[in-house]
């Protein structure tokens, strides 16, 4: 990791027009990402981290989706005003994404050869021989045995893990400077989940690619990412480095979710704290703090405005009142 | 707590599922998902059974509620063999065994209200005639079972789809006690669920069972929850279990070399432990459970195994007391 930003996101917010109203999917959303740096965004289904990096690559669907505002900065250029045709060049090529679930990120009509030869050929210009010894360079560096003859195959043809080798090697086939990674590892077992994440560290160090981690584990983002972001009802609401988060996590929603989990290496204590209550709905959220009803350390400014993100010397922030002035003057 | 009383004794349960090739021929090959199981769960304890996808937990706990007719071995309720019954006793046995499921939205007929929902176990066996129960009398159980699960009595009238995943979770919760079963059988009820709402899930599964003497045949591939939750612990491979523990014990002890392999590469939420941690990483997939193998199951992936382990089949035994091994590096092949 470098100090050279890459990625900056902005004050990003994607709105979703239902019938019931307006949901904030992601609203207000900014964070950095360095030159090989690995980034985890953390939090629960619904709380706005897939939308967050289908925005940064400009892939919302519109309408029911729309880009309200904000900018992302590749390089300091804005990817979300950038003409369709300039960002095709940047999708996939120096900003590429791996998916949760590779059976139906793979096409199964096509050879994984087809697939890979048209990515690499289309970004990188080469021609279709050179193209496929690219793609069986990336096939056997992700791990796969005899990566000559496994090219010509159907995805059909491989197991889960081995299709997320294949997504791997696809996605960084044209070198990306930024892998964005969308629970990439959440359908698979436990054994195979340790083979892929150990795989994508290995060859993201190797080519100093910048990964954005997108998990709902915490295990996974204490093992793997240098940098957290915890996202809470389309926001996030803590920001920092890995150790100091695990280590004093300032947010009361950080804490209760780091709480909350069982742990595999210790007796836990009689009883499992779990924080109360349900996920907000995101549809016409009040401009509170979307937290203060299952939060216990909630005040009375809780429900009225939503707090500000309060930076501490280390690094982190926060958006909570308990550490800004106006709380502690009452 | 467990007062050492068996309450449900599996012995050699095995169930292999046929392959067709068409409709008219015989099946040649099987699918050998459970291929001689053996555990016993004791009265008032939690038997967590822990296991990647494929391994054969989600068939063990159907065979054992008979919605499988397993190929062999027996499933012994309260001293009844559940396998050997005449279909009528098998249902009225079966009254004390209850399930929850995996996928709450599944699991859930979307036209039925929560209260419908939590009441029907309770009007079938009416139907046969097992329950003498006045219609008021059942409202009540209805409404107090909601509650005891964490329910306001006021949903009773609401579908599923009003309700989120962890209060469906609940609502089938409610469901599998309303017979006031003394086996509840868990298949992965956790797994789908936000961390926020799992750990309240696995409190309740507690509170319940303190309250009522519950005891839990419990499935899950997150190791750690298994932890939390259980008793005892059973690890599962490709169709067999290969070690038994009491859950301390397991976790601090592990034996069998998968065990070890699994225990190491979940992964935990303390970067500082991560960053010491010697992960075993192990190579290939979990092979598919199509064919017998004539030596230990795990032969493929292992990397400890000897030259008997291709030819020999390994059994469960006990390396020390209560805990039990199905590997050769602690007895030899017989």
């Amino acid at each position: 990791m470098t100090d050279e930003v890459i990625l900056q996101v902005r004050d990003l917010k994607t709105y979703f027009t239902v019938d019931e109203g307006i949901v904030k999917a992601v609203d207000g959303v900014s964070f950095d990402l360095h030159r090989g740096e690995t980034l985890g965004i953390v939090g629960e289904s619904g709380s706005g981290k897939s939308v967050t990096n289908l925005s940064i690559i400009n892939l919302i669907p519109t309408p029911p989706g729309k880009i309200a505002g904000g900018q992302v900065l590749f390089h300091g250029k804005d990817l979300l005003s950038m003409p369709p045709n300039e960002i095709r060049q940047i999708r996939g090529n120096k900003i590429s994404m791996i998916f949760q679930d590779p059976m139906t990120s793979l096409n199964p009509f096509l050879r994984i050869s087809t697939q890979m030869i048209e990515t690499i050929q289309l970004h990188q210009g080469l021609d279709q021989k050179a193209a496929k010894e690219k793609a069986i360079e990336m096939l056997k560096l992700a791990g796969i045995p005899a990566p000559e003859k496994r090219i010509d195959q159907y995805p059909h043809q491989f197991s889960g893990g081995m299709r997320q080798r294949v997504m791997i090697a696809m996605g960084l086939s044209c070198n990306p400077e930024i892998l964005i990674a969308d629970e990439p590892t959440s359908a698979l077992d436990v054994t195979i989940q340790a083979q892929i994440l150990e795989l994508i560290q290995e060859l993201t160090h190797k080519l100093g690619t910048a990964v954005i981690m997108i998990t709902h584990s915490l295990g996974v983002v204490a093992g793997m990412c240098d940098t957290i972001c915890v996202m809470y009802a389309g926001r996030i609401v803590e920001r920092g480095r890995t150790e100091e988060i695990f280590e004093s996590p300032k947010h009361p929603y950080t804490r209760g979710l780091i709480r909350s989990v069982p742990r595999l290496d210790r007796d836990t204590a009689e009883r499992l704290y779990s924080i109360p209550g349900q996920p907000p709905n995101v549809i016409d959220l009040p401009d509170c703090c979307p937290f203060y009803p299952r939060c216990d350390k909630a005040m009375d400014i809780c429900k009225k405005k939503y707090p500000p993100s309060v930076a501490f010397e280390n690094g982190q922030s926060a958006s909570c009142w308990l550490y800004t002035k106006e709380a502690q003057n009452g | 707590m467990a007062d050492h009383k068996i309450l449900l004794d599996v012995r050699g349960l095995k169930m292999h599922f046929p392959i067709k090739t068409s409709l008219f021929s015989r099946a040649k090959n099987y699918i050998y998902a459970v291929d001689g199981v053996d555990f016993a769960v004791r009265k008032g304890e939690t038997l967590g059974l822990v296991g990647e996808s494929g391994c054969g937990k989600s068939t063990t706990a159907r065979a054992v509620a008979q919605l499988y007719k397993p190929t062999a071995g027996e499933v012994i309720l309260n001293g009844k063999d559940l396998t050997k019954l005449p279909p009528q006793e098998m249902i009225e046995a079966r009254k004390n065994m209850q399930m929850v499921f995996q996928d709450p939205y599944a699991s859930l007929n979307p036209r039925m209200t929560a209260g419908e929902i939590i009441a029907e176990p309770i009007k079938i066996f009416q139907k046969r005639g097992l329950i003498d129960m006045t219609t008021e009398e059942r409202n009540d159980r209805v409404e107090h079972l909601m509650e005891k699960v964490g329910l306001s009595r006021f949903f009773k009238n609401r579908y599923p789809h009003e309700f989120s995943g962890g209060q469906r979770q609940r609502i089938g919760i409610a469901r599998a006690l309303a017979l006031n079963p003394e086996l509840i059988l868990c298949d992965e009820p956790v797994s789908a669920l936000d961390v926020s709402i799992q750990s309240q899930i696995l409190n309740l599964f507690k509170d319940l069972q303190d309250e009522f003497g519950l005891t839990y045949l419990f499935i899950a591939h997150d190791l750690s929850v298994i932890r939390y939750i259980s008793t005892r612990v059973a690890v599962m491979y490709l169709g067999k279990i290969v070690e038994i523990a009491d859950a301390a014990e397991l976790y601090k002890n592990p034996l069998h070399p998968y065990t070890q392999a699994l225990l190491s590469a979940a992964p935990i939420p303390d970067p500082k432990v991560e960053a010491k941690r010697q992960r075993i990483i192990l190579t290939g997939d979990v092979p598919s459970p199509d064919k017998q193998r004539p030596g230990c199951n795990f032969y493929d992936r292992c990397w400890k195994r000897m030259d008997a382990c291709r030819e020999c089949k390994p059994q469960l035994r006990e390396a020390s007391p209560g805990h039990e091994v199905s590997c050769f590096l602690y007895h030899k092949p017989e």
